[in-house]
């Protein structure tokens, strides 16, 4: 078997590569993508209260939408192809992000809050010297979280003709090649384990330079 | 100099002000005390200065100028603020929070470095040993500091401090109380302090304020306000012991007399309290001490200061 596999990676190795680099600027644009829009979503509905409950829930909602269905639902609405998968993806990995920067922004230290506005700080100031630093190992968990379920679910992404390391696995069942669907499997769990760490290296990083709120 | 004129603040949703056409006047140089009950409107009272909290209705003056209206945020950069949990930017180092107010009113960096040591040796706090550091490896005691430090960074003519020594234990307390008491005094700075320990207000207050339900019972110094509280409420705050706060206030050289005591009568420093003579009197039965230096203090003496002129 792990010949065959072996075997197959060098008779297809072009096909291999292309769906590798594929899978990774799809989830890279979906991950882009969800951090632009969560971030000033996060910061807008931090200032307006009043709307944050509902936004909050509908992002709940949208947080119990299996990847799949999500997928699937592109295709009356974009079609099929790259765009469609990405926009699928970015709605995936949108709630893990908002909900972590909306929630470590509203749990920064009021008395440190106090100090800052006391100080003659403007909301803006407080935003970016104190309140953005000291939420951000939490906002980064949140992108971690983000990108390690973008890069398991763009898998499912060749359904819907986006491409990707799915395209292995959907093919190799089609034809019952199992060389081919093992070896795409193994592909995309590799890159999955590779984001989480990579992911979790960076955010000990950030944790560093910004310091414990002790 | 702060003054408020009919100050009023009542929060939606109460049923009384917390704060009601409250007036005070707190002398350039001098440090008010606001004390009071808990719910009684100190903290509201203090906050509203620096429109941390905006009044319904009043005049805040500050210096001489109307506040009431001003922008809130350039207000604040003038007004020094310490608060009882400190709120030191725990992502900044000591320098940086020191910093703070220099920087938001936009002085050169070659201005605000000497300035932040100068303000860590204030408060007395080794500027090479401490400007790198996170406030998470400080002391309770040590952090204080540094928030004293960072109010007083820009040199504000006012200060506005919230218990600030509520968080540490008493000992710390009673040394931070004595410099800071000795700092702000030698700054001339304009400062209302809010606390709900009696003692700390008779030793931090050239004047203190006495609260209830939103309204000021009592503006007094020390002094008067032990020896004449204004009602049986203000009786009962200031204690039953009130007689001994005093004798707590003046030293043993400000009533010595020339004159004998008697053979082994206790000998005692000019700077010791008259309220620790008479302990040092009443453990030794003795009816007078020398008082190094400049005479001697009597068990009479002290019974007339101590009489509380009703």
């Amino acid at each position: 078997m792990l010949r065959d596999m072996i075997a197959w990676a060098a008779a297809h190795g072009h096909d291999l590569e292309q769906a590798a680099g594929r899978h990774l600027s799809l989830s890279l644009t979906a991950l882009g993508a969800a951090i632009l829009l969560a971030l000033p979503l996060a910061l807008a509905l931090v200032r307006r209260p009043s709307l944050a409950g509902s936004a909050i829930g509908a992002v709940n909602v949208l947080r119990t939408i299996p990847s799949l269905a999500l997928l699937v639902a592109m295709l009356p609405l974009l079609g099929t192809g790259f765009v469609p998968a990405a926009v699928a993806l970015t709605l995936y990995g949108l709630p893990a992000i908002l909900l972590n920067t909306y929630t470590a922004l509203r749990e920064v230290d009021p008395d440190i809050v106090e100090a800052g506005l006391g100080q003659g700080m403007t909301e803006r100031q407080l935003m970016r010297r104190i309140k953005l630093p000291l939420a951000l190992p939490v906002i980064f968990a949140g992108i971690r979280t983000a990108a390690v379920q973008i890069v398991s679910a763009a898998t499912l992404a060749a359904f819907i003709g986006g491409g990707g390391l799915g395209e292995l696995i959907t093919a190799g069942m089609g034809t019952l090649d199992m060389p081919q669907l093992v070896l795409g499997g193994l592909a995309v769990a590799a890159l999955a384990v590779a984001t989480e760490i990579g992911f979790a290296l960076a955010e000990r990083g950030v944790r560093r330079t910004v310091g414990s709120a002790a | 100099m702060i003054r408020l004129e009919q100050v009023s603040k009542t929060f939606p949703g109460a049923a009384r002000p917390a704060v009601d056409r409250l007036d005070l006047e707190v002398p350039a140089g001098k440090t008010c005390v606001l004390i009071g009950p808990s719910g009684c409107g100190k903290t509201t009272t203090m906050r509203i200065v620096n429109r941390l909290i905006e009044p319904d209705a009043g005049r805040i003056v500050v210096g001489g100028e109307d506040v009431t209206r001003a922008d809130p945020v350039q207000l604040r950069r003038r007004i020094g603020y310490v608060i009882q949990q400190v709120g030191l930017f725990p992502h900044m180092t000591i320098a940086q929070n020191v910093a703070t107010v220099p920087q938001l009113l936009g002085w050169p960096a070659e201005r605000i470095k000497p300035r932040v040591a100068e303000m860590l040796t204030l408060v007395g706090l080794e500027p090479a040993q401490f400007l790198d550091r996170h406030p998470r490896h400080l002391s309770g005691g040590q952090r204080q500091r540094v928030g004293v430090a960072r109010a007083l960074a820009a040199d504000p003519p006012v200060m506005l401090m919230d218990e600030p020594f509520g968080a540490v234990d008493p000992i710390v307390r009673a040394n931070l109380q004595a410099e800071f008491g000795a700092i702000l005094r030698q700054l001339a700075k304009t400062v209302i302090f809010v606390t709900h320990d009696i003692d700390e207000a008779i030793r931090m207050g050239d004047l203190v304020a006495i609260m209830k339900d939103g309204r000021l019972v009592q503006c007094a110094p020390p002094e008067q306000l032990l020896s004449a509280p204004a009602n049986a409420f203000v009786a009962d705050f200031v204690g039953a012991d009130r007689a001994l706060k005093r004798l707590a206030l003046a030293s043993a050289g400000d009533i010595a007399a020339p004159g004998e005591a008697p053979a082994g009568a206790p000998t005692v420093a000019a700077a010791t309290s008259l309220r620790d003579v008479l302990s040092i009197l009443l453990a030794a039965g003795a009816d007078a001490a020398w008082v190094a230096g400049s005479g001697v203090v009597t068990m009479a003496a002290i019974r007339t200061r101590a009489a509380l002129k009703v």
